[in-house]
């Protein structure tokens, strides 16, 4: 079966620096795929390239085996299928939780605010965030902002979501809170990326972890294997530090 | 023209000299420096008062008038300097730096609160300037018709009283700072009349304003409030009764009179409003 | 000032030791600010009126008789500044958004757009207010249109509206700019086009960011407002002028200073009051 993300020879610079070099990637239908790797490896920007926020130097990208990288192809309807969750939340600051939310599906699926509502409120209260609809970002915590950006990613009916490093800028308390979203998507069966430093979380619940290092993924596999035996000694090096 | 203004001006010169010196005591240690009697006029001076612009000439009825009454007050024509001021300089508060100051300002009661002024040297009527185009289309020289026009003025003339309460037209008029804007106005058909002495009136119709023509005007003798000209001084000024005493002798001698005459257009063509 | 500040020693409710010392600065403070505030006030009322000149400009600028004779008349004329103002405040806005936005354009085929956008600004702030007044209020007219449409007021309000906008539209760019690119990206990765993105996402911060700043641009121009004067219009700066003129006094300008400081100092100290508030958000 074909898989329903794949990079292929992916190759980002900025500049002078180079920062994929040549990336293969596969993810399968309904994987929880984590991507590891020292600070400016290059997680993020690979993350961006997947849903085209960056567009790519050369290399495909196929979605369900369509190219999607292709120069001058409209990123919109791929955004749509591809959603991504940031580091810093990213929320709109003058939108309540809800408008922030709605937005987006309004806009571009036409979508009434009368048929959006009970659908939000029973999203809002899986996540525990029943009573916050009509708050403002901040007014929310850190937490609870996430997980309103995670909602506003959904709410779009994605087919794959992307997390870059979303509990890295949360106190410790409310890193649980945010994981157990992701746990309770994982079960649902959604095609996930994360970036994350997560070691235990990533441990627990990916199908498959990638280590990156210096714009490459210098080794991959289950994570059994890739924790309890790396085969590179950077990965090890790596584990070492963050375990 | 300039010659025979140059022969009138020597004329006056020589018959005047014999009894000059009495007046020239008047006037001694009064002005701003000894022995130099200084006259501020416009920035620029405006035809026909002074000739292109400059006074020293001795052309222009203003220009005549100032040597004319410097000659009673026993300064040559050399003893005479000239300096420029605009309407606000003249009347600011502080040391000024003129004798007297003569640019058609009119005297009224309410500056006379604040400056002094000379008995008057010329009488004005006003007149209404406008376009052959508005007289074409029907305009007259009749309060009625004035009513209907879109009226002009220069903002710092004292004619605008006459505009709000004597022709009380219809639109509130517009006011500018200086003839050129009235013009540009005229040209842009923003208004279709404005009101000037009638002097500036004939001038600006005859020469500056493109199909210009002088709609009537508001003789001197029959208005209310006639426009008098006089010399602007400082309040409490002591030279004024000099100067007084020899417009006096200008007026009672005719030579005022005549120098009106040399200078100024016959305004007799021009209608009476009704 | 919570309870935990509280020295163990005094556990008596009353001020910390730390409130006593900060009390006794503001007093002292305070004090100082008085006596200095007396002392330059009583310089300048003793001090401004033994110049020999006083008796002059008090008669010449602040003469009570020329003041109450003229005042009722400047505020009738100021009835037309407001007018002027509250018609041209809209078309500013509107006009500087619709620049900003030309200047902002991205898309190759828009090219024209933005660089009308770069040339507009750059030459109506470029040029003195009245310069543009007289241009645009005799020069257009003067083409020939017929009445109204040659109205002193309608071409004068458009040099106003060429001219502010210009402003308006540099003051709305910089709030855009100041809008951080990972909205964009947030906006973008959930598929909004860049239309919706500018409208829903970007201006609505940009302009709130800007306002303090506009404020101040509006307060500019209800004062230059007073140059339409220039083309005819009889606003309160001309009616003082023709007031000077008849009085020979410049008390007139004094009395219109007074009512656009009525007017604009209240407006100035909110603008001020909306500055120290966003600053205060941001920090
Ligand atoms: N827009 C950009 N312009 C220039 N350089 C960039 C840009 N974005 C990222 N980089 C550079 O690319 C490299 C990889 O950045 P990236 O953000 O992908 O790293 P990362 O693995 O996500 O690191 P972190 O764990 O700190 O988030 C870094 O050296 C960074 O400086
Ligand atoms: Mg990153």
């Amino acid at each position: 079966m074909t898989a329903k993300l794949s990079l292929r020879g992916v190759r980002k610079r900025f500049g002078e620096v180079e920062v994929c070099k040549g990336i293969d990637l596969d993810v399968d239908e309904g994987e929880m795929v984590c991507l590891i790797g020292a600070s400016g490896s290059g997680k993020s920007t690979l993350l961006r390239c997947m849903n085209l926020l960056e567009p790519v130097d050369d290399g495909v990208i196929l979605l369900d085996g369509q190219d999607i990288s292709e120069p001058g192809l409209d990123p919109q309807p791929v955004r749509q299928k591809i959603g991504i969750v940031f580091q810093s939340y990213n929320l709109f600051p003058h939108m309540s939780a809800a408008e922030n939310v709605m937005l987006a599906p309004r806009r571009v699926y036409g979508q009434s605010r009368e048929e959006l509502r009970p659908k939000l409120a029973e999203m809002f209260g899986r996540f525990g965030l029943g009573d916050r609809m009509d708050h403002y970002p901040d007014q929310l915590s850190g937490g609870q902002q996430q997980r309103v950006a995670i909602i506003r990613a959904l709410a779009m009916a994605p087919q794959i979501m992307l997390f870059d490093e979303i509990t890295s800028a949360l106190d410790p308390e409310l890193v649980g809170e945010v994981l157990d979203v992701l746990r309770d998507l994982r079960g649902q069966g959604m095609t996930m990326v994360l970036a994350t430093h997560e070691m235990g979380f990533a441990r627990e619940l990916a199908d498959k972890v990638c280590f990156l290092d210096a714009g490459r993924i210098l080794e991959q596999g289950p994570p059994d294997a890739l924790f309890n035996a790396p085969r590179e000694d950077r990965t090890k090096a790596f584990l070492a530090r963050v375990l | 023209m300039k010659l025979i203004s140059t022969t009138a001006m020597a004329l006056a010169l020589l018959t005047s000299a014999a009894y000059a010196d009495g007046h020239a005591a008047c006037a001694a240690g009064k002005t701003l420096t000894d022995g130099t009697l200084t006259i501020a006029t416009g920035n620029p001076a405006y035809y026909p008062w002074v000739m292109n612009d400059a006074p020293e000439s001795g052309e222009g009825f203003e220009a005549a008038v100032a040597y004319a009454i410097a000659d009673k007050m026993g300064f040559d024509a050399d003893s005479v300097t000239w300096v420029r001021t605009s309407f606000d300089e003249a009347i600011q508060p502080g040391a000024k730096n003129f004798d007297f100051n003569m640019q058609q300002y009119s005297i009224t009661p309410e500056r006379e609160e604040m400056v002094d002024f000379s008995l008057p040297y010329y009488t004005s009527a006003m007149a209404v300037l406008t376009t052959q185009g508005v007289v074409d289309a029907g305009a007259t020289a009749t309060l009625d018709s004035l009513k209907g026009l879109k009226w002009g003025a220069v903002a710092t003339t004292t004619g605008l009283p006459m505009l709000t309460n004597v022709i009380q037209p219809d639109s509130d008029p517009l006011l500018y700072n200086d003839n050129a804007d009235v013009n540009a106005a005229i040209m842009a058909g923003q208004i279709d009349a404005a009101l000037y002495d009638l002097p500036t009136a004939l001038y600006l119709s005859a020469v500056i304003v493109e199909n210009g023509a002088l709609l009537g005007q508001f003789p001197a003798e029959l208005s209310e409030t006639p426009d008098q000209f006089g010399l602007l001084m400082e309040e409490g000024s002591a030279l004024k009764e000099c100067v007084d005493a020899a417009i006096t002798a200008l007026t009672d001698s005719g030579a005022l009179a005549a120098i009106e005459a040399q200078w100024l257009a016959e305004a007799t063509g021009v209608p009476v409003v009704q | 000032m919570s309870t935990q500040d509280r020295p163990a020693a005094s556990p008596a409710a009353g001020p910390t030791r730390r409130e006593v010392y900060e009390a006794g600065v503001r007093r002292r403070a305070n004090r100082i600010a008085l006596a200095s505030t007396i002392a330059v006030v009583l310089a300048l009322v003793i001090l401004i009126p033994l110049a020999p000149g006083w008796e002059d400009v008090k008669r010449a600028f602040f003469n009570g008789r020329v003041f109450a004779a003229t005042f009722p008349g400047l505020v009738e004329a100021f009835v037309l500044n407001v007018m002027i103002f509250a018609w041209s405040a809209p078309l500013i806005a509107l006009t500087g958004l619709g620049i900003a936005l030309c200047r902002d354009t991205r898309s190759p085929a828009l090219f024209p757009l933005r660089l009308f956008g770069v040339a507009y600004t750059d030459i109506f702030r470029g040029l003195p207010v009245v310069l543009v007044i007289y241009i645009i209020g005799f020069g257009v007219p003067g083409l020939g249109l017929p009445r109204p449409w040659n109205s002193p007021y309608i071409w004068g309000t458009l040099a106003l509206v060429l001219v502010y906008s210009a402003y308006v539209a540099e003051v709305l760019r910089s709030g855009i700019d100041s809008i951080h690119q990972s909205q964009r990206a947030a906006a973008a990765s959930l598929g909004l086009s860049e239309r919706d993105t500018m409208r829903y996402v970007v201006l609505p911060q940009a302009i709130r960011n800007v306002v303090p700043a506009n404020m101040n641009l509006f307060i500019a121009l209800q004062k230059d407002v007073a140059l339409l004067s220039f083309i005819g219009p009889v606003e309160i700066f001309r009616q003082a002028g023709v007031y000077k003129s008849l009085y020979a006094n410049f008390t007139p300008y004094v009395g219109a200073a007074l009512i656009f400081l009525a007017l604009t100092i209240p407006a100035t100290r909110y603008a001020d009051y909306l500055m120290n508030k966003q600053n205060r958000e941001r920090s």
